[in-house]
């Protein structure tokens, strides 16, 4: 029966989660935020070594900068899988990373203003 | 254009602002439909997995139920004037999560919790959480079709929130009235940063 075979996605990844990060399930370096901004440094034609959803985040972010969050979904990877991908391309100069500026606890009142201005000329 | 900003590395990426804002609520209270409501792209979803043992997946079952769990994130974004972009998180219903909503939660402006008064006790490990990490938020009762209507302080005193929470009546479809939460809210961010401020110089 058909309930009994998976097919395509139900499958699970034809790659299983671990291949990619060699068996890593923590990222090196530091924590990277789901809103942190990643732009690429390097164009993936010029490392042959890269693995090929790398060498896609690389192609994604080439031109243009991207969440954390936003990479995960486009490229279609869990997001503790793409960490642990982000950090080893961190780590070889791949991409830049910008952490949120969260100054304290909360923003310093101006950005909350641009917020609210932000907001209501929506 | 759908990403962030193509120049900004032009610009330099430092002088960009990213900031994050909760959205909260149990199973089917419009989560997703808010995020949607106000989001300039279409509402993306990423997802985590989740293996580990005795991280508040436990079942009681037997270990060979023990596999992976899979916990969907859907978010949008709103980008002010090319330089700050305002990024939504529903976070997942189930609160057996909790430990995965931190990860989210780190360094969120405040969060929106939506009530659906059918359901009204769906939200309170919500409330309770961002009491708990004394993040700002308000509560946003979402006004379905042939759902009973109750009074904002009615509302108040069913979750037990602290005096100065917000409560606002909402449609999460509407546009407007979505973006009115979010207003208040951060409203209610600038409000929480005077009174801290005020008690340090005091």
């Amino acid at each position: 029966m058909s309930s009994e075979r998976w097919f395509g996605d139900d499958s699970g990844p034809m790659v299983r989660l671990y291949a990619l990060t060699r068996g890593r399930a923590r990222p090196n370096g530091e924590f990277l935020d789901v809103i942190a901004l990643i732009g690429a440094s390097t164009l993936p034609e010029h490392d042959l070594t890269l693995s090929p959803e790398q060498a896609a985040i690389l192609d994604l972010c080439r031109t243009t900068v991207f969440s954390v969050a936003e990479i995960a979904s486009r490229v279609n990877l869990p997001l503790n899988v793409l960490r642990v991908l982000l950090a080893d391309l961190a780590e070889d100069g791949h991409i830049r990373v910008t952490h949120p500026t969260l100054p304290g606890r909360l923003p310093d009142d101006q950005i909350l203003r641009e917020v609210l201005d932000g907001l209501r000329a929506l | 254009m759908d990403s962030v900003r193509s120049d900004l590395r032009q610009a330099g990426m430092q002088s960009f602002v990213a900031l994050k804002i909760l959205i909260a609520g149990g199973f089917g209270a419009g989560k997703t439909t808010m995020v949607g409501a106000v989001s300039e792209i279409q509402p993306l979803r990423t997802e985590e997995y989740l293996t580990e043992a005795g991280r508040g997946v436990d079942n009681p079952d037997g270990v060979e139920r023990k596999t992976t769990t899979t916990v969907a994130i859907d978010f949008g974004r709103i980008t002010f004037d090319d330089r700050m972009a305002l990024y939504l998180f529903g976070t997942p219903g189930q609160d057996r999560f909790w430990f995965f909503w931190d990860d989210i939660a780190q360094g969120a402006l405040g969060a929106v919790v939506i009530a659906d008064t059918r359901r009204l006790e769906d939200c309170f490990p919500a409330v309770d959480y961002f009491e708990r990490r004394e993040m700002p938020f308000v509560v946003a009762v979402n006004c379905f079709d042939g759902s009973r209507r109750y009074r904002i302080d009615q509302v108040s005193a069913a979750l037990d929130l602290d005096p100065g929470t917000p409560v606002v009546l909402c449609d999460a479809r509407d546009r407007t009235s979505a973006k009115q939460v979010l207003i208040t809210l951060v409203e209610r961010v600038r409000q929480e940063k005077r009174q801290a401020s005020a008690a340090v110089s005091r």
